[in-house]
């Protein structure tokens, strides 16, 4: 069960790279805070039961609700256009996030721990790679707000794995979370909505040299 | 006493951004001063002790606890000076610039002593926080751009600070939540699992250089100094960067402690390498003179990491040069509110002749220079010596060469500017009405520039101590 959806993660990762609208960004990024909700729950279900309520929370209600909706408000409010303009073809993103899994797969059959689940640190690393490469090839800053959200998924996976051992290190990871996308979404993607009419990267390029 | 520090250096941030209120700001931000140096006397009387489970005044973090005492009052001093003059002085972003400015200086002094990686890192996200306040204070469209680009690239580098931890939790036997503190690493450190332990030091390492302002990620401290007021850029580019190298610094600490000591300083060298690399490249180009001393910093920094991979004497030569480089880098950038004071402007063809406008002002840049780029009586050229030194005992001949070659094109580059500041006419200016600015304002800078000469050619043997303490468990 938990594999199966940890694999349903992974091929979110795919949907994303050839998906073309902002909204089906959004859908996405919203079932993954759902899947995230279970994989959670799967994974910490022995610890303390105070802490296991106040993760799985932050997932639902933070990466499935808050986020989302805060990011639909801002497509909504600053009239960004329906497409993610990626630089690259979805063709090639679709063959560029499979090796991300390939190499992600091969690492780690080079890593030797029996503490780890391996399927864990595959869904994660990739993810983490993924989110980069978003970031890289999207034209627009809230597809590179997303990149980033992706980003934060692959690390709280990660923070999972090592979590039945550590929850204080999960509990850290939600506090990164929050406050990283406040900071983010909430400041700064409101500012450069109201400053900056069309909201795309090229417009970022006036701190020069000379 | 730390969790008094933390307290009550938060209540008076917090109160700084509430009132409005032009003395009482003024008060409060007294107030955090005598706080802070009195903490910073504390920490010194009680050296070596723990505080709080999760801070320890151990040498490497009472040095740069010191440092940034030193620095930050007279940036506060710059910085009423700044808020005072500025044309949009509204109470609003007064309150915000001087609460900011408390929260940043209280994360870097708690980051430095803390004896655990995961406060560090918590520590290390709140000044991201409050250096983005700073940054963000004329509010207008390139401040937000500066803005953004720092927050994003901070944000993702804090994530791959993050990522490194949770490898280091893997590379652990044990697990119980002290587990990650720096000294239950050292101690068992020959438990630790290389491979996990290799891929915690990459992701650490990346996430701190863009505090560092090293190779991966540097551009963003770049921009931030850039758009940032000269003041909160000089905190910047000194405790800050400070930040990053303690961060940094500690990890590679328990690193060196284990088989991986060699593969690390390749890693280290190779990212100081490179950084070199691109400051010479952007210092031979660049045009705007804030921008070329935060390149300047980049320089430095890379040659401060060459001295850590290259270790030995290097070890030594990195503590020193990171602290006399923050109080030169520092003053040089207190010393640039009043260059544009004079001529609303900060790209090279409108700046000039500056003897003439400000001579204290000319006096202080050109000790400055001669300072930054480690020329004899400077207090650098005592650490960029043993840098060197480091190297070529550690039969790096070629690397060497190919470093001193890089830093002969910086220092030309530089001096061009430098020189092109202080006599050349500059085009274009109407020098009909230049502000006269009161010779007393450069008085921090003497007293910083002439400090760092001092520490460097004559170093106080507590000095020499409390280094030899902090690189101990590297030798």
């Amino acid at each position: 069960m938990l594999h199966v959806t940890l694999i349903l993660f992974l091929i979110t990762l795919f949907y994303l790279s050839i998906a073309n609208r902002m909204t089906t960004y959004v859908n996405v990024l919203i079932l993954q805070g759902l899947l995230l909700f279970v994989v959670s729950y799967l994974e910490l279900k022995h610890i303390d039961t105070l802490n296991l309520i106040l993760i799985m929370l932050e997932t639902i209600v933070f990466k499935a609700l808050a986020v989302p909706i805060f990011l639909r408000r801002v497509l909504k409010h600053n009239h960004i256009t329906r497409e993610a303009e990626p630089f690259l073809p979805n063709f090639v993103s679709l063959i560029i996030t499979t090796i991300i899994v390939v190499i992600t797969i091969v690492l780690s059959n080079a890593m030797e721990d029996v503490r780890l689940d391996k399927m864990f640190f595959v869904v994660a690393l990739s993810t983490l790679f993924t989110g980069l490469y978003f970031i890289a090839s999207r034209r627009k800053i809230i597809t590179h707000v997303m990149g980033y959200l992706i980003i934060e998924n692959g690390v709280f996976i990660l923070s999972l794995a090592v979590g039945s051992e550590m929850p204080v290190l999960v509990n850290l990871g939600i506090m990164l979370d929050i406050f990283a996308s406040v900071l983010i979404l909430g400041i700064f993607l409101n500012k450069i909505g109201d400053v900056f009419k069309d909201v795309d990267v090229n417009q970022l390029t006036n701190l020069k040299d000379y | 006493m730390i969790l008094f520090y933390l307290i009550s250096a938060s209540l008076l941030g917090a109160a700084l951004f509430i009132n409005r209120k032009r003395n009482v700001n003024y008060a409060l931000l007294s107030t955090f001063l005598v706080i802070q140096i009195a903490f910073t006397v504390y920490a010194c009387i009680n050296f070596n002790k723990d505080s709080a489970n999760y801070f320890t005044f151990d040498a490497l973090g009472v040095l740069m606890l010191v440092t940034a005492t030193i620095i930050s009052v007279p940036a506060a001093f710059h910085s009423y000076v700044y808020i005072e003059e500025s044309e949009e002085n509204n109470p609003r972003s007064r309150a915000t610039y001087f609460g900011a400015l408390v929260f940043l200086i209280t994360a870097v002094s708690a980051a430095y002593i803390a004896n655990h990686i995961a406060v560090v890192w918590i520590f290390t996200e709140i000044t991201t926080l409050s250096a983005s306040a700073l940054i963000y204070h004329h509010r207008n469209k390139l401040a937000l751009e500066g803005t953004w680009k720092y927050v994003f690239i901070c944000a993702i580098s804090i994530t791959f600070v993050f990522i490194g931890i949770l490898f280091l939790s893997l590379s652990l036997t044990n697990s119980d939540a002290d587990a990650l503190s720096y000294k239950n690493l050292l101690l068992h450190k020959d438990l630790l699992n290389t491979s996990w332990l290799r891929l915690a030091f990459l992701f650490v390492f990346t996430g701190f250089t863009a505090k560092l302002g090293l190779f991966p990620m540097f551009t963003a401290g770049v921009d931030a100094k850039d758009k940032a007021p000269g003041p909160a850029a000089a905190l910047l580019s000194s405790i800050i960067m400070g930040m990053g190298f303690v961060g940094i610094f500690r990890f590679y600490i328990v690193i060196a402690n284990t088989t991986l000591l060699h593969w690390a300083s390749l890693v280290v060298g190779i990212a100081a390498f490179l950084s070199l690399f691109i400051a010479t490249v952007y210092m031979i180009k660049v045009k705007n003179i804030k921008r070329m001393m935060a390149y300047s910093s980049v320089e430095h920094m890379g040659l401060v990491m060459l001295g850590v991979a290259a270790g030995g004497i290097g070890y030594y030569a990195a503590v020193l040069h990171i602290i006399l480089h923050s109080f030169v880098k520092s003053s040089l950038f207190f010393q640039y509110n009043q260059i544009y004071k004079v001529y609303k402007n900060k790209n090279i063809y409108y700046i000039g002749n500056y003897f003439q406008y400000n001579p204290t002002g000319a006096i202080v840049v050109l000790l400055a220079f001669l300072s930054v780029t480690a020329m004899p009586p400077s207090g650098l050229f005592v650490s960029e010596f043993l840098i060197f030194r480091s190297l070529f005992e550690a039969k790096q001949m070629l690397l060497l060469i190919v470093v001193l070659l890089l830093l002969t094109m910086i220092i030309w580059a530089f001096a061009k500017n430098i020189f092109k500041i202080l006599f050349i006419p500059p085009v274009n200016f109407d020098a009909t009405d230049v502000p006269r600015i009161n010779p007393w304002r450069s008085l921090s800078q003497f007293v910083l520039i002439g400090g760092a000469a001092w520490l460097g050619l004559n170093p106080p043997a507590i000095f020499v101590e409390l280094i030899n303490q902090s690189i101990a468990k590297l030798i």
